[in-house]
């Protein structure tokens, strides 16, 4: 497909595979990520911005660990002696109507956008993968049946599903997670079941056959480990997906409800003050945007990495 | 090819049908009594009874569904609850600003996802390529809602060079209704004001919603320029000493532009979640804010009607896309 593309010289990753792996993604890929101890710095040398995704989203987990225990204040602390401060080396974000520290607030919602996404990813890979996998080994109608749902899914914009149905469950943080991995595992039983598909002619599914082994043995032992680099990038691509789409339902007012400081949230309160506190969702969008672009240098760098022929979009979502 | 496309048409009228079923459920369990919503808040509850007897409300879902599909099949989208006027005329009064917006968004970010992601080719290794994918992924990253009001702070607040929102100042009268596209009917009846007060109101949100369309693009248009830089085609009329120019517009643009069409598809799921939330920024009177409005109020014909109309275009634009792809690769044509 892309074999003649131009790539930077490097010889460790270019020599990892022969040409007959051409079109075999997932076996390469598996093996460059069994390298990964000695492999972390090619991975960090190719791109600053490979480097930069790295940094970026070491420092949002550690906030997202750490962060209630360096927050000056706590989030939801009222002060209506300091209302809408300007930023300050007392309030480093400003403080909000209510005297809140918005400082302490992002902190508190960088754990939130965390959790968020670690849930819809959790729940829609599991869903997802364990289909794909179902779908891709057993053919015939079971995959007919699973594949015409993945379509009908497929076949609309996933955002506005996802606002439709948090909006029937209610307003609400929880309702907004699981509306979202509503929308997202159908990509993920597409993505697992064409790897699949692929692995299942390969040698050593064939071999596992003749012997006989059961088709939960091959899904676990063979094709599970195999299609986990895939798997690998495609989440770290969500990951950033997952975080603003539920930022931008909560500022629509289908997710977070106030008092939470999850970002969207707030800066859909800060909105109606933003001509006289500029401060209050300027850095809850900084903290939000940072965190997005973090996760999907990270993805793109990683899939770049592991397979340079693969091809597609950035920002996750993609065939 | 005709088998190609007959099997593409009969899975677009089950995913429109899926579509249907999908969100009438979704609509119909949620808590709410639309008869009181439509009676008023005064209204007693034999009058809001009576209501709900008139519309069918008391009957049960399937029996609903089916009355709805009856309708459906003959072009009737019902009655707004909110709005208190056919689903259907509501959808053609608001099409039309949706249809303006994204177009010139979709327009100017394919545009500057084309040179973009040419020179980023072009370049490969250098600054130019860095930047390149920096901005691509900047432009999928930066949450539209936010990019939108830090705008609207500078533009308007700080500088007042641009509007807040809306699609024409209120002291402007709006053209005559020809195609509904404020910057055409200004222009064909030769009012340059008025084009001139739509055009910045178009500004903001076209920009914001650009934005994505960019970052989706830059990559995929990279990559597939790379591809044709590497072709023997390309060498060939490199070897017979044709311009670079005319080796990047005849030889290397028309193959790259093939995977980029595809992506058209994604970019409308795009288009579509990026309107919703950009119209409700900028007060846009378009299908997005008219389609977050109805699911906020449960106006369940609403919602069905918007949802109903945005799954259309989508799978129509991308049966065309198929269609286009078929007919601009003859190996897939006569395969």
């Amino acid at each position: 497909m892309t074999g003649q593309m131009p790539r930077p010289p490097d010889p460790v990753r270019m020599t990892g595979e022969s040409s007959a792996e051409l079109g075999r993604p997932a076996e390469g890929a598996a093996a460059r990520l069994r390298q990964t101890p000695g492999a972390v710095g090619p991975f960090l040398t190719e791109s600053r911005l490979n480097v930069a995704g790295v940094a970026i989203v070491a420092l949002v987990l550690l906030l997202a660990v750490f962060g209630p225990l360096i927050a000056p204040q706590n989030p939801n602390q009222v002060n209506l002696l300091a209302v809408l401060q300007p930023p300050s080396v007392h309030y480093w974000f400003g403080t909000d109507n209510l005297g809140r520290d918005l400082f302490s607030r992002v902190l508190a919602g960088t754990r939130i956008s965390v959790e968020v996404a670690v849930i819809i990813l959790s729940l829609s890979v599991t869903l997802g993968t364990a289909l794909g996998i179902v779908s891709g080994l057993a053919g015939g109608l079971v995959d007919e049946i699973v594949m015409r749902v993945t379509d009908l899914f497929l076949a609309f914009p996933g955002f506005i599903l996802a606002a439709a149905i948090a909006a029937t469950l209610g307003p609400s943080l929880p309702h907004t997670v699981l509306a979202l991995a509503v929308v997202f595992w159908p990509w993920y039983t597409r993505l697992i079941r064409g790897q699949v598909l692929s692995l299942r002619e390969r040698e050593f599914v064939l071999a596992a056959r003749v012997a006989r082994a059961g088709t939960v043995w091959i899904a676990t032992r063979h094709v599970a480990r195999n299609v986990l680099a895939i798997l690998v990038v495609q989440v770290s691509l969500d990951v950033g997906y997952a975080i603003l789409a539920t930022s931008s339902l909560s500022f629509l007012g289908l997710g977070a409800q106030p008092p939470s400081p999850e970002w969207g949230a707030i800066i859909a309160e800060g909105r109606s003050y933003i001509q006289t506190a500029w401060w209050w969702s300027t850095f809850a969008g900084i903290a939000l945007a940072l965190t997005v672009l973090g996760f999907n240098l990270l993805g793109d760098g990683l899939r770049d990495w592991i397979d340079p022929r693969l091809r597609g979009s950035i920002g996750g979502l993609q065939e | 090819m005709g088998m190609l496309i007959a099997r593409r048409l009969a899975f677009m009228v089950f995913v429109l049908w899926g579509i249907t079923l999908v969100t009438f459920f979704l609509s119909h369990v949620v808590p709410g009594n639309p008869a009181r919503l439509m009676a008023g808040p005064q209204a007693s509850p034999s009058q809001v009874a009576h209501i709900s007897r008139i519309y069918g409300l008391t009957d049960p879902l399937f029996v609903q569904y089916g009355r709805y599909m009856r309708d459906l099949s003959q072009g009737n989208l019902g009655f707004s609850f909110v709005t208190r006027r056919d689903v259907r005329t509501d959808i053609a009064t608001f099409l039309p600003a949706t249809v303006e917006l994204a177009g010139y968004a979709l327009v100017i970010g394919f545009v500057l996802a084309v040179v973009t992601g040419t020179v980023a080719a072009y370049r490969r290794g250098t600054a130019a390529d860095a930047a390149g994918r920096l901005t691509a992924i900047a432009g999928l990253s930066l949450p539209v809602f936010w990019l939108a009001l830090l705008l609207q702070l500078l533009f308007h607040t700080e500088l007042g060079w641009l509007p807040l929102g809306g699609r024409l100042d209120p002291g402007v009268t709006p053209p005559p209704h020809i195609t509904g596209l404020l910057t055409v009917d200004s222009l064909l009846t030769g009012n340059i004001n008025t084009f001139v007060n739509a055009a910045e109101h178009l500004v903001l949100p076209v920009v914001v919603l650009a934005a994505g369309v960019y970052g989706l693009m830059v990559r995929i248009m990279r990559t597939s320029v790379l591809d044709s830089l590497g072709e023997e085609y390309v060498r060939t009329a490199e070897a017979k000493g044709l311009s670079r120019w005319r080796v990047l517009r005849r030889h290397v643009l028309r193959n790259a532009m093939l995977p980029a069409v595809t992506v058209l598809g994604l970019e409308f799921g795009l288009l579509a979640a990026g309107v919703f939330v950009v119209e409700s920024v900028f007060q846009w009177p378009g299908l997005g804010n008219y389609a977050f409005q109805a699911i906020q109020a449960n106006d369940y014909n609403a919602t069905l009607g918007a949802t109903f109309v945005i799954a259309v275009m989508y799978v129509v634009i991308n049966l065309i896309v198929d269609i286009a792809y078929l007919y601009l690769d003859p190996r897939i044509r006569y395969a």
